[in-house]
């Protein structure tokens, strides 16, 4: 028992440094009644000390919705969100501590999520970044890794998103795009080389912010495959994820 | 006498280089914040008052080395080790890539035939990626002794993802729990156990594989 406490007590003190190191913090001054600072950055951790009416507080770090704050006697502990937007700066002013609310959503310029689904028959995992040029069009990057009974692949895509009703919670998009992909028949079954071919797309989706900073996405595409042969292959693709925005 | 006049001469030649010196710094300290009758004299705080949440350091990113053993079903056990970026969203889930590799032991029919050999060297090679969402189930604190609390976090944790193994590739749902330890506000522990399951045609019949996995880490959030 005492050798897990020193060693865990070791790698504490080993990692403890760099905390000293004196910086200089943004400063909020107690609203209300008091502030509660807990253990922990998260609801259910214990208040294990309050700061004052008027007493000045330097904001460390922040993780998620919690703030690491500092009291002028040296203690450290977690406030909320919802307490840090009841402070006020050392001028007096209120602070802005906001939440990603719905408004952020409709708003948002970056957004990265992850789709897993069918194309053709397959599965697939599609990974996406994107960038909102407007509030109504964006544009995406997407990887996708397909797993098929004779062959695997991987797409790569740039895709043009039109959203026509950015505020609404369950918001519908049209989507147009372009890529390659990479086919990679499996040895043992099909006497095929590797090939990659151009791909179009055109879909539809919908989007439904859920809270905070997640995003739920279904989609559907249609590809098409232009491939060397002069028949093109047709695709339907479906899928569904999550994704958070930022 | 002639020694009196050179400590005189030494004494105004360094005072005025020091006032010239000074007047330099105050110069420049004007340069840096011009100084203007017309502005308020509020000014200089009004910086100060805009506190931007932007401002304030995020550590949302947790990255995490790991190793530990990985069972591959009909092939045994051997070490595993990769590492692992999360992203946490909220105070409950997190997202987490995570990539790993391992290797194939022999199958009990290999063993026993000697020789027969299914999987050449290089097949016998595992790497896996995914990505899942995690959500921190229970929450709490630790106590070692009497005087130290640490906090920490029991997830579960699920996802998606490829299996490179014996020169294909499969899709892979992987399901788990693990353990968060926080040493300080910035390093945990973990202890993580994953199932890795994927549909595997080597051994003849298609058949559900489940691959499981016992890993300790460490990570750091930034």
């Amino acid at each position: 028992m005492w050798r897990l406490t020193v060693v865990l007590l070791l790698l504490q003190c080993l990692f403890t440094a760099r905390v000293q190191a004196d910086e200089v913090y943004y400063r909020v001054v107690v609203a209300e009644a008091y502030m509660e600072m807990h253990s922990g950055a998260g609801r259910g951790y214990p208040v294990f000390h309050v700061v004052d009416r008027g007493d000045e507080v330097e904001v460390i770090k922040r993780r998620t919705d919690w703030f690491l704050v500092r009291t002028s006697r040296g203690k450290e502990g977690w406030v909320s969100r919802h307490e840090m937007q009841l402070t006020l700066t050392p001028g007096g002013e209120k602070t802005m501590f906001a939440d990603a609310a719905i408004g952020d959503f409709s708003r948002r310029r970056w957004e990265a999520g992850v789709l897993a689904g069918d194309f053709d028959g397959a599965d697939m995992i599609t990974v996406y970044g994107a960038y909102a040029m407007t509030q109504n069009f964006s544009a995406e990057l997407s990887v996708s890794q397909v797993f098929g009974d004779f062959s695997d692949a991987i797409v790569g895509r740039i895709s043009l998103l039109a959203q026509p009703f950015p505020e609404w919670r369950l918001s519908p998009f049209f989507s147009l795009g372009g890529g390659l992909i990479y086919t990679d028949p499996n040895v043992t079954l099909v006497e095929e080389s590797d090939r990659t071919d151009q791909i179009a797309s055109a879909g539809a989706g919908i989007r439904m912010y859920l809270t905070r900073r997640f995003i739920l996405r279904a989609e559907y595409k249609n590809n098409v495959i232009f491939q060397d042969k002069n028949d093109n292959q047709e695709i339907d693709e479906w899928k569904a994820g999550f994704a958070f925005f930022f | 006498m002639e020694s009196r006049l050179r400590i005189f001469l030494l004494k105004s030649v360094s005072l005025l280089i020091l006032t010239g010196l000074f007047s330099g710094c105050s110069l420049l300290r004007v340069d840096d914040a011009p100084y203007d009758d017309s502005e308020p004299v509020i000014q200089p705080t009004l910086e100060r008052r805009t506190v931007s949440e932007a401002d304030i350091d995020s550590e949302d990113f947790e990255a995490t080395v790991f190793a530990g053993v990985m069972s591959i079903e009909d092939f045994g056990s051997n070490v595993v080790y990769g590492a692992r970026l999360a992203y946490h969203i909220t105070e409950d889930f997190f997202t987490e890539a995570s990539v790993g590799r391992t290797e194939a032991d022999e199958t009990s029919f290999e063993t026993l035939s000697g020789g027969a050999q299914i999987l050449s060297d290089s097949q016998r090679e595992l790497t896996y990626y995914n990505i899942s969402l995690g959500y921190n189930l229970l929450p709490g604190e630790a106590f070692i002794g009497k005087g130290h609390a640490y906090n920490s976090a029991l997830y579960v944790i699920a996802g998606v993802g490829n299996t490179e193994f014996a020169d294909d590739s499969h899709f892979t749902i992987n399901v788990g729990a693990g353990y968060r330890f926080l040493l300080t506000d910035w390093v945990a522990l973990h202890v993580d156990f994953r199932d890795h399951i994927f549909d595997s045609d080597l051994l003849g019949n298609d058949k559900t594989t489940h691959n499981l996995e016992a890993t300790g880490g460490i990570s750091l959030f930034f």
